[in-house]
């Protein structure tokens, strides 16, 4: 046998079977991917939306909004919607739950991020701050829309529409809020528009 | 080539001493650096670095007569990166925490030099036997210096050991440990620290 037949049909034959092989554990594995993937978004839901029964996935545009409802009810208690932007180093992904009338905020809850480890990552969970690790997505609940969300530097909020910002972090604060801010606009106009 | 055979224990060894592949040979240092934050995300990347680096060189030990020399760089990369996105698939369908902290640091191993390099130097001309021998040695080398580097920079960054708290209020975390500076330094003092000791060794 030629040398180039030979390294032509060994390399061919390795990268077939190495197909093979991926595309065999590819189906093993997706399930639980998905399986993952969807629990985490339920998780998420449920933590940005006051409590609800069960929520409706509906999408506008391009966009999917999910929509929490009771049974007993058909008018929606909280819709939730997840927006990306760009934070200090990369993307940051929310998950942010709204009232209905889009007036206030129920809850935020960060998906991804890759910010500084210690500083950045405070919008996820601070462990510096013992009694409440979890205080700057939670100051989230109840701010007001509008005129949109402000961001204040050491101090403690005093307007219904403010949010304190992480001390060494502050980038990283207001790309959350610029990142509502930015989207929230058009999430009412495509939500409302369906209604 | 092969002179008098090297005992199959030392051929162990090496990996995890002599020929230890990030203090003695400085290499796979990417992720050595960017994943060692905390021991468990050290912990798991060395195995499934040493995952891929022993399934590697099992098949290309053995199909190191097959394989053309002209294009078995190819050929190697395409076995790892097999074996790569395999370990990438079994952490994000079972451990999707750790997968989530590893990030893009899990498709980065085909890269490792690490694993490319035991293949070129060692497994595409020794036995399978010898092979799996190398690879477990130097896969719990790298294993060792991950598991070391991720504990010293989450004890001084984070005051916690495997996420159970070992140090006390009264520790004021350094968080330079935690971020990348904090890598370079606790790496370059462990490598100092081997270098000692192993100049100890010698006098000896």
């Amino acid at each position: 046998m030629n040398k180039t037949a030979k390294m032509i049909i060994v390399l061919t034959v390795i990268t077939a079977l190495s197909g093979a092989v991926l595309s065999s554990w590819d189906s093993i594995t997706k399930p639980k991917i998905e399986y993952h993937q969807l629990q985490a978004l339920k998780a998420a839901i449920s933590d940005v939306l006051p409590s609800y029964d069960y929520y409706e996935e509906k999408a506008i545009n391009e966009k999917t909004v999910y929509i929490g409802k009771n049974d007993n009810s058909t008018q929606p208690i909280g819709i939730a919607f997840k927006f990306d932007g760009s934070g200090f180093q990369g993307n940051i992904s929310i998950m942010v739950g709204v009232d209905p009338s889009f007036t206030s905020i129920t809850g935020i809850k960060v998906l991804g991020q890759i910010e500084t480890p210690g500083l950045g990552t405070k919008i996820v969970v601070d462990p510096s701050n013992k009694t409440n690790p979890f205080w700057f997505p939670e100051q989230f609940g109840g701010v007001i829309l509008s005129p949109q969300i402000d961001v204040v530097k050491n101090a403690t909020p005093q307007n219904p529409n403010e949010v304190q910002a992480i001390s060494g972090a502050t980038i990283t604060s207001k790309a959350v809020v610029r990142i509502i801010n930015e989207n929230i606009g058009m999430i009412k106009e495509l939500y409302q528009s369906t209604n | 080539m092969a002179k008098t055979p090297i005992p199959l224990r030392k051929e162990f060894l090496k990996g995890l001493w002599n020929d230890n592949p990030v203090l003695r040979m400085l290499l796979g240092l990417c992720p050595t650096l960017a994943v060692t934050n905390s021991a468990i995300n050290g912990l798991a990347m060395g195995l499934a670095t040493t995952f891929v680096l022993i399934s590697s060189s099992i098949l290309i030990s053995l199909l190191r007569k097959v394989i053309p020399h002209q294009v078995r760089i190819a050929g190697y990369i395409v076995i790892i990166a097999t074996f790569v996105t395999v370990a990438d698939k079994f952490l994000a369908a079972y451990l999707p925490e750790i997968s989530k902290a590893l990030g893009p640091y899990v498709p980065l191993i085909v890269v490792n030099c690490l694993i490319l390099g035991r293949q070129e130097a060692f497994s595409s001309k020794n036995g399978v036997g010898r092979s799996i021998i190398d690879a477990l040695g130097m896969g719990l080398g790298f294993i060792f210096v991950l598991v070391v580097l991720g504990s010293i920079r989450e004890i001084l960054g984070s005051t916690t050991l495997f996420n159970i708290q070992v140090l006390g209020d009264w520790f004021n975390p350094w968080m330079i440990m935690i971020l990348p500076p904090g890598a370079f330094l606790t790496l370059g003092l462990l490598i100092g620290l081997g270098n000692w000791l192993n100049e100890r060794k010698v006098k000896i």
